[in-house]
């Protein structure tokens, strides 16, 4: 009961997002996305269009396909919210870091 | 996008015998190629440039599963295929579980859509636990060829 009236009491935060990477959500922003929301206490999840994904699970992000333009809303529930929505906003703004923005093969790829 | 638009059935696998990341992707990618899905001559540029996506991050998405993959030129569809390793692979994986569902994809370069969709398949039906225990559980390629074909007409959506 506790724990409930808690939650209860913990207001949401959410803001939305862009998928700026051409490849879309795919496993690699998915799991710098999973790891990143790992850190954090509160519940974080995100919205898309049909349905919404655990951020901590990498499987669940996957499930959302987002395609590149596809806008999004996080939702951050608890304790360190503030911080943590900033952390998985800034992965956006930043398109996952350059290295993932261009291309996920490294077959084709020149490095 | 459903798991008969990209699996090869003919070159599932229900027992991978290797016990290295690289062995496991160079055995699968062998099947594709004795599926005639990807040319003998391909094999070796496919194995590597898998391995160096894995370099990048591990592609273990939780659950014992992994989507080992890459985009390569000699494709001009998407290909892909299942196998099982029965021991599990350390994979390092975000919940450190070792990997025994491999769903591996070869995708042509400027299909990227393609290569989303078939993510999403795969997570969405694995997201069903029963039918992610089935599918490790399968006995015979035929098995796994079965539970797919079941998951596409009747879905184990939760």
């Amino acid at each position: 009961m506790n724990c409930c009236l808690e939650s209860m009491s913990q207001p949401t935060i959410s803001r939305e997002v862009v998928v700026g990477i051409r490849q879309g959500l795919h496993a690699r922003p998915a799991d710098l996305l999973a790891r990143e929301a790992r850190k954090w206490q509160s519940r974080i999840e995100l919205v898309g269009k049909a349905q919404r994904a655990d951020g901590k699970s990498i499987l669940e992000l996957l499930t959302l396909a987002a395609e590149t333009g596809t806008r999004l809303v996080v939702e951050v529930t608890g304790p360190d919210a503030q911080e943590a929505i900033e952390a998985i906003g800034g992965l956006f703004d930043r398109n996952f870091n350059e290295q993932i923005n261009g291309n996920d093969a490294p077959g084709e790829t020149r490095r | 996008m459903k798991f008969s638009d990209f699996v090869a059935v003919d070159a599932i696998r229900s027992d991978i015998e290797s016990d290295t990341k690289q062995g496991v992707i160079r055995e699968i990618a062998e099947a594709l190629v004795e599926a005639g899905k990807i040319a003998p001559g391909e094999l070796e540029g496919i194995v590597k440039a898998i391995m160096k996506r894995e370099d990048l991050g591990s592609t273990g998405i939780g659950r014992g599963v992994a989507v080992p993959h890459t985009k390569h030129p000699s494709v001009d569809r998407l290909v892909g295929t299942v196998a099982i390793s029965r021991k599990g692979i350390e994979f390092e994986s975000l919940d450190g579980e070792p990997v025994q569902l491999f769903f591996l994809l070869v995708s042509p370069p400027d299909r990227p859509g393609d290569h989303l969709r078939a993510l999403e398949n795969i997570s969405r039906q694995l997201r069903d636990e029963g039918f992610c225990k089935r599918l490790k559980a399968s006995q015979t390629p035929a098995e796994i060829e079965h539970l797919l074909e079941e998951a596409d007409h009747h879905g184990f959506v939760s």
